[in-house]
């Protein structure tokens, strides 16, 4: 193999490869890059078994190979070059980079003993990528980081003909996000339970495209696979139950509350400051303010008010503030609404473009409040 | 009453060149003697100068509490019971009757908050007394010791041992030095010369694996480690605890008697009377353990932060594993699902468990604590359940509710 290729270009190719190598692979090899010239240009793709990552950019072929070197110090080398054309080049069981007057001599791991990358499944439609990021991100802070729980670590993407549902929860808080796109087929009806973290992963690297397509495998095969600007990557699906959490979301609430969200954001993280690990920020709603309060008895305590609209009842309700901060950013929006029944019930935050404005119901975020005992 | 036989009631003489002045030495170590094989003594008062051995039923037992005549032929407390049969064939083994050990505890500690506030309980047989205020009421300490001494074993029939001392941890020493049944005070210009020619292992948090580092090393008695710069400590055992024992090596003792020290933790472990193959034993077996430890941490109003298990094989190689949980908990259903999980992710291929132990640790007040609530959980949970259960146990007994897979068909 020997190839030539933009500095900038390798560089963002293998960062995107490098992203899904496994930091100890089960195998020697899963830790590679297969590095793959032909006409098309060069292929760099990599797979641990569960997400497998390929994109393809364009090169100049002076002679079409493959081979399979170190991902990590491949990502290391290629961030670090000047700027200038660099040349790969295999030599016997090695592999020469060059680039200006820097060469670097990588030694090949066998290349006959990679797995064999899992099919991109067909497409079933398409995404705007920004959307799908926005999304993507708003969605995966609910997500649970338990492992024991694995269920609860995916994002659930449901699909009915031109909508999309996303939705994650840890059981402490639910976000749910819904958009349109265009799908192959309007009567498309699927569910999958996609790694959160890996999707999120996907979503922010693709950002840069126009479209992503969406390649969900027919049921059973348990594979999603995402494209976009020539960057193709899979991940096997989650399997288990995804808690029914329609029935979660509240059908009424008994007052609604609208805040300013930077006003509210900064107030909690302030108050928060004296809030100990587990202890949580009281929020008490009545007429034009709400009052945040922090810390109890003897320890630090901190109290503000912010101004704020309440339609409804008075109510006092104490969350975690890393929670609710989480859901004031994902919100994304100028005004939040808090919607609640009461204090041992969930608050449903959504966003409002003002304070007198429909609220937007494209993202809910449900969150379950402490209870305060004692 | 009772009385005590000459040879259990060896009064020390003095003790090794330290006495007299008892001086700012406000801290007194009080450790009761062979505890619970002098509490059974009490009603089997033939007993009374042969070995006797307290130890665990069956053939898989550990020796809980040994007499000094059992002492004498080798027989220590942890130690397996089979093995101190082995060692004090002619011994009589008495089982444990822990409710009697409890009263009796509860009486001595009421004794001690009589002579001061300042109590720090170390476990059912030993604390720690401040007796810096009441000196003025009760006497200079080593006073005030005798009397403690005099009144356990008029009013509970028991001896036990104190050392005063201007520390704790030199208290400590002085206590174990004044074994059996003595007292012994080391003057607070006399630390060093008493402290010196002990080993390493003598002191407090020097165990076996500190202990052969420091060997390692050279070190062998609290002189060498005084002498040694305090970096090198540092350097061999840590940053923390290379300075703490230099400072010890030097009598150098902070920790004040607190009195309310609450547990660290609180465990439960189970040594099976044949080692056991099948997880689902060893399953059934941790849902017990969780339970006592859930029954004690709700019974204490605290939460436990993390889960440990412990697993011992059958070749005595022990293991122990723990998980940190997001949320405190004093269910005993959510520290059996950790605690299985933990035995599972051993992935055990039939290994053979001898002992199996569940551990509760992070402990905090319930009380006030926040309870971050679940999506979708029911109004009242799992924890309601089981504090009926603790309800119900305390007014018909402790099997008046159990899990259905601990319900013995037979029986």
């Amino acid at each position: 193999m020997k190839i030539r290729v933009e500095r900038d270009t390798l560089a963002d190719a293998v960062a995107w490869a490098a992203r899904t190598l496994p930091s100890r692979p089960s195998l020697p090899v899963l830790a590679g890059l297969v590095l793959t010239a032909s006409a098309d240009g060069l292929t760099l793709s990599s797979f641990d078994y569960e997400v497998s990552a390929r994109v393809l950019i364009s090169a100049d072929v002076e002679e079409p190979g493959t081979t399979l070197v170190s991902g990590r110090l491949l990502a290391d080398i290629a961030r670090s070059l000047p700027g200038a054309p660099v040349t790969l080049a295999s030599e016997g069981t090695r592999i020469v980079i060059t680039c200006g007057r820097s060469s670097f001599t990588l030694p090949t791991l066998p290349v006959e003993d990679y797995p064999q990358l899992p099919a991109m499944p067909k497409s079933s439609g398409e995404i705007t990528a920004a959307l799908f990021a926005e999304a993507v991100a708003q969605v995966a802070i609910a997500a649970g980081r338990d492992d024991t729980l694995p269920t609860l670590t995916g994002i659930r993407m449901e699909i009915e003909g031109q909508a999309i549902t996303l939705a994650a929860t840890d059981r402490y808080r639910l976000a749910v996000r819904n958009f349109t796109w265009a799908p192959q087929s309007s009567s498309l009806s699927m569910a999958a339970l996609i790694p959160a973290r890996t999707l999120a992963e996907t979503a922010k690297a693709l950002v840069n495209a126009d479209h992503v397509t969406l390649a969900l495998a027919e049921a059973g095969e348990g594979l999603i696979g995402f494209e976009g600007n020539g960057r193709r990557t899979t991940t096997r699906l989650l399997d288990g139950e995804f808690p029914k959490y329609r029935s979660l979301l509240p059908s009424e609430s008994s007052g609604i509350a609208t805040v300013e969200t930077s006003v509210l954001t900064d107030a909690v993280k302030r108050v928060a400051l004296v809030a100990e690990r587990n202890t949580p920020v009281r929020l008490a709603f009545e007429g034009s303010e709400v009052i945040l309060r922090a810390g109890t008895g003897e320890d630090a305590q901190a109290n503000e008010a912010v101004e704020s609209s309440l339609d409804g009842d008075d109510i006092e309700i104490a969350f975690n503030p890393t929670y609710l901060l989480d859901g004031l950013a994902a919100l994304d929006a100028p005004f939040v609404r808090l919607s609640f029944t009461q204090p041992t019930r969930p608050a449903v935050l959504t966003g409002a473009a003002d304070a007198s404005s429909e609220m937007r119901d494209d993202y809910r975020y449900l969150l379950m409040p402490v209870r305060l005992t004692g | 009453m009772v009385s005590v036989s000459r040879n259990q009631v060896r009064r020390p003489t003095g003790g090794s060149g330290v006495g007299g002045d008892d001086s700012g030495c406000t801290i007194l170590h009080v450790d009761m003697d062979a505890f619970f094989a002098l509490v059974e003594l009490r009603t089997r008062p033939e007993l009374r100068g042969t070995p006797v051995i307290v130890g665990g039923g069956g053939s898989r037992g550990v020796v809980l509490s040994a007499t000094y005549e059992a002492r004498a032929l080798g027989v220590h407390s942890a130690m397996p019971m089979s093995r101190a049969r082995r060692l004090a064939p002619t011994a009589t083994i008495i089982t444990p009757h822990q409710s009697h050990y409890a009263e009796v505890s509860r009486a001595i500690m009421a004794l001690f908050t009589s002579v001061t506030p300042f109590v720090e309980p170390l476990s059912l047989d030993e604390a720690f007394l401040d007796v810096s205020g009441s000196l003025r009421r009760l006497g200079a300490p080593r006073a005030i010791g005798e009397m403690i001494r005099a009144r356990i074993h008029d009013e509970q029939g028991i001896t036990c041992s104190v050392g005063v001392a201007s520390t704790k941890f030199v208290a400590k020493l002085a206590s174990t030095r004044a074994k059996p049944d003595g007292l012994m005070v080391v003057p607070a210009d006399e630390v060093l010369a008493f402290l010196h020619p002990l080993p390493v292992g003598a002191l407090w948090g020097v165990g076996d694996k500190t202990e052969e580092q420091l060997t390692r090393l050279g070190l062998r008695t609290v002189a060498d480690l005084a002498n040694t710069p305090v970096a090198t400590l540092q350097r061999a055992l840590g940053q923390a605890a290379g300075a703490h024992l230099h400072e010890l090596a030097w009598g150098r003792d902070p920790r004040s008697v607190s009195a309310h020290v609450p547990d660290r933790s609180i465990s439960a472990e189970h040594t099976f009377a044949a080692d056991i193959d099948d997880a689902a034993i060893v399953h059934a077996q941790l849902l017990k353990l969780s339970d006592q430890v859930g029954t004690r941490l709700r019974g204490s109003g605290r939460q436990a932060r993390s889960v440990h298990i412990k697993v011992r094989f059958a070749d005595f190689s022990t293991i122990t594993r723990s998980r940190t949980l997001r949320d405190s908990t004093d269910v005993t259903q959510e520290l059996y699902t950790v605690a299985r999980q933990l035995f599972d992710a051993l992935g055990l291929q039939r290994a053979r468990v001898r002992l199996v132990g569940v551990r509760a640790d992070g402990l905090q007040e319930s009380q006030g604590a926040a309870q971050q609530l679940l999506l979708g959980e029911p109004d009242h949970g799992r924890r309601d359940a089981e504090v009926a259960i603790d309800r119900l146990r305390a007014r018909f007994g402790p099997d008046a509710v159990r899990a259905a897979r601990l319900v013995d068909p037979e029986g």
